[in-house]
């Protein structure tokens, strides 16, 4: 195909040729029959394509669009600070519990080793699930059908 | 700019375009639930980073980068769910008067929404932005981040595939 032939029809199809080009455009199509023929085949599909479009919702669906919105905006804010509190106060806590915990000094010191053993592997195990969860939730494929 | 005041100005941003992104995420995505979800969720996206958006440039234009990457992560992530063959997204309008050519016509009609759905992605997005929802070249190439060059082209032999597909019909 004849790139310059292809955009002086483009910039025919959106009447922004200038008369230099619109000349050129003419002489192509007056002088080639193959690019006659094809600018004859792009106007019809565009023709076609003039008495298609896609296809609308129904109206109601524009009425509670921002409303719909909004309500994920101010969610999405809620969950931020609900996420920033808890991680603030769960932080507070353990610094507590363990800072006790250590300077306790009638606790024996297999004890504070098996606590901490667990703590740790209840941590660990914890993270360890929820990563596997969300994992598999964002690449399942089928999380929209109901099993 | 204060909270609220940039809340209201997002607001007016989304009313004005909320069909513009509808529309072009459904152009992307084929289908009508997908397209609304997708358009939403970039509003979300949007909001959230509103602050570094230049008020000098167009909205939509800075807008519709986050649209199209949400779209090509929705069809990333659900290949399976978005059919191959579904192309009811599309519609189409002409006079009834002659039987014979009605039947023809819908023929016609079919047969182009069948090869504008077997479209690749980005040729049918293009194709939808200018032959559908009237953006120039100029817009659609600052849009999508590609030279005019690489618009007006993928245009045309999208326009040529249709043409192939309906080519007993347009003689």
């Amino acid at each position: 195909m004849n790139e310059r032939f292809l955009i002086l029809m483009e910039k025919n199809f959106e009447n922004i040729l200038t008369d230099e080009e619109k000349v050129e455009f003419e002489n192509l199509l007056a002088t080639n029959n193959k690019l006659k023929s094809e600018f004859e085949d792009q106007k019809r599909v565009k023709e076609v394509l003039s008495k298609m479009k896609l296809s609308n919702p129904q109206k109601e669906v524009w009425d509670g669009y921002w409303m719909g919105l909004y309500n994920k905006i101010e969610r999405g804010i809620a969950w931020i600070a609900v996420s920033i509190g808890l991680i603030i106060l769960l932080a507070a806590a353990s610094y507590e519990i363990v800072d006790k915990f250590i300077s306790d000094t009638g606790t024996p010191g297999y004890i504070k080793f098996g606590t901490a053993a667990l703590v740790f592997g209840i941590f660990v195990l914890f993270i360890s699930v929820l990563r596997e969860k969300l994992f598999t939730y964002s690449k399942d494929k089928y999380k929209e059908i109901k099993r | 700019m204060s909270t609220v005041e940039q809340k209201i100005e997002f607001e007016r941003h989304v009313k004005q375009n909320m069909k513009k992104a509808y529309f072009s995420a459904l152009g992307i995505l084929r289908d009508h639930d997908l397209a609304m979800e997708a358009s939403q969720s970039a509003f979300v996206k949007a909001y959230k980073s509103f602050g570094t958006f230049d008020k000098t440039k167009n909205f939509f234009t800075w807008y519709y980068k986050i649209l199209r990457n949400n779209c090509l992560n929705i069809i990333r992530d659900n290949k399976k769910l978005v059919h191959e063959d579904s192309n009811n997204y599309l519609e189409y309008t002409f006079e009834e008067n002659d039987l014979n050519q009605n039947i023809e016509n819908r023929e016609i009609y079919e047969l182009t929404k069948k090869e504008i759905s077997n479209l690749e992605t980005t040729d049918r997005e293009v194709l939808i932005l200018r032959e559908f929802e009237g953006y120039s070249y100029e817009e659609i190439s600052e849009m999508m981040q590609i030279p005019i060059g690489t618009v007006m082209s993928k245009i045309y032999y999208a326009r040529k595939k249709i043409a192939k597909r309906i080519g007993a019909y347009l003689k």
